[in-house]
């Protein structure tokens, strides 16, 4: 197929892929904000999600497949690029290209070890001192195993790191998925940029406001 | 003009030395005495070279044409920034005011794997006349020439069309860009035309040419940085890579 090998195909790959991954990760910071609810909030979110049965899984294949597609392309693009400038200037002035847009396949490195790790954490529970048990309802106690996990300097530390990264990851990639897709004019660039890192800012913020409020003991009464 | 003209100033020259594409290149040292701050930039390279001739030194290659910013030839990338980094302004155009005496100024060629080195600081950009090659153009019979009002198109539509014809193909946005893409000169040509009522009929075929000649003669992918826009002497926009994009998004539609 043509979009597979294109430069602009593959682009439009990565853009949606991505973009996808971005929208889910909304929806995940928006479930994860009933935790501020207490034990009820966020234990009968998760026990709503599970009993979904198949679709559960049929959702966390879509988020593989949309995972492994963005990875992929993301390796190979960075490879093709950097052969196409192989000898690098002495002196080199970078005028428009940011950080958070020349460390992209590093982001996305450091994101993807810690959603390894995250899955491992909260979701296999394989990782170990991972607090498992049942609140008064006889549901999963997900508020438990969160907060007593987040109690961990350590643990929070790597979670508020990897959202560093997600935020810079992200503050690059909204605006450049809007670019990609053609919906861009030089009218619209700022605004569709400072937009891109407003959300990513929403959601480096709805992230981490939880590990650190735990550890700031906020949550603990 | 005596040497102890206090408007003129004594600079430091790194430059980029290769004797041919396969040989080994390194950044000399040169001295640039007497320097006046109205000579242009490449005048000032010619002083340098007058005074390499004499001494028997193999003066530094360079690409010029025009020396008036719209040919497209020179191509030097001064201090880390194609053409100098004063906006809008092609390197034949920057002038040694921009300097100040003691200066150490860095001159390297385009660097890109499809821009080989030629010698020294010139570099064979044929690629960019391969992608052209591979579509930017209307393929109809021309005929004798057309009566200028003989197809309208809008003001809007025309003045587009316009600025992005303003590209004069010099590469400075593939030596900018850090995946050495050619994505803006492409773009640029592909929006001129499929705006344009002479082009629209071409417009699925020439993006798909001219984006599989682009990988073809080894640019590497845009990955919007927007460095290319920032690099270029004509300050063409992104927004013709947003356009490219609509036009390859719309020709995989059809």
């Amino acid at each position: 197929m043509q979009i597979l090998k294109s430069a602009v195909g593959r682009k439009v790959l990565m853009a949606i892929t991505g973009q996808s991954m971005v929208l889910f990760a909304v929806v995940h910071m928006l479930g994860n904000s009933s935790i501020f609810v207490g034990p009820d909030g966020i234990n009968a979110y998760a026990k709503h999600l599970h009993d979904l049965g198949a679709l559960v899984w049929l959702f966390r294949a879509g988020l593989f497949a949309l995972a492994a597609i963005h990875i992929f392309y993301a390796i190979q693009l960075t490879l093709e690029n950097s052969a196409a400038n192989p000898a690098g200037y002495a002196v080199k002035k970078q005028i428009k290209a940011t950080f958070a847009s020349s460390t992209m396949i590093w982001t996305g490195v450091v994101i993807m070890a810690f959603i390894v790790y995250h899955l491992l954490h909260f979701t296999a529970r394989l990782t170990p001192g991972v607090v498992q048990g049942v609140d008064a309802l006889g549901r999963f106690d997900v508020f438990t195993m969160v907060v007593s996990a987040f109690k961990n300097f350590g643990t929070s530390a790597i979670y508020v790191i990897a959202m560093a990264a997600l935020f810079l990851h992200l503050s690059h990639g909204i605006q450049s998925f809007f670019q990609t897709m053609g919906w861009n004019t030089d009218k619209t660039q700022c605004t569709i940029s400072a937009i891109g890192k407003a959300v990513a800012f929403i959601l480096l913020a709805g992230y981490v406001v939880i590990p650190l409020s735990i550890l700031a003991s906020a949550l603990i009464k | 003009m005596s040497d102890h003209n206090s408007n003129t100033m004594n600079l430091t020259l790194q430059v980029w030395r290769q004797k041919g594409p396969n040989a080994p290149g390194k950044l000399e040292t040169y001295e640039a005495k007497h320097v006046s701050p109205d000579m242009s930039f490449l005048e000032m390279l010619d002083e340098v070279n007058e005074t390499l001739i004499k001494k028997g030194v193999d003066p530094i290659a360079f690409d010029h044409d025009c020396r008036e910013g719209i040919c497209g030839m020179c191509s030097q990338v001064v201090n880390g920034v194609p053409h100098g980094g004063q906006d809008r302004t092609t390197v034949c155009q920057l002038h040694m005011r921009s300097f100040k005496d003691g200066d150490t100024i860095f001159i390297e060629p385009w660097r890109a794997r499809a821009f080989p080195v030629i010698k020294d600081l010139a570099v064979d950009r044929s690629a960019l006349d391969t992608i052209i090659q591979a579509g930017g153009y209307v393929s109809c019979h021309t005929g004798g020439v057309a009566d200028g009002n003989a197809i309208l198109i809008p003001k809007p539509e025309a003045d587009y069309a316009m600025d992005a014809a303003e590209c004069i193909g010099c590469g400075a946005c593939v030596a900018g860009c850090p995946n050495g893409s050619a994505m803006l000169f492409t773009s640029a040509k592909v929006a001129q035309l499929a705006v344009l009522p002479q082009g629209k009929a071409e417009a699925a075929t020439r993006v798909n040419a001219m984006t599989e000649a682009l990988k073809e003669c080894g640019f590497g992918n845009c990955t919007n940085h927007y460095e290319c826009q920032a690099s270029c002497p004509k300050g063409i926009n992104v927004k013709f890579i947003a356009k490219l994009n609509r036009e390859y998004l719309k020709a995989i539609a059809n």
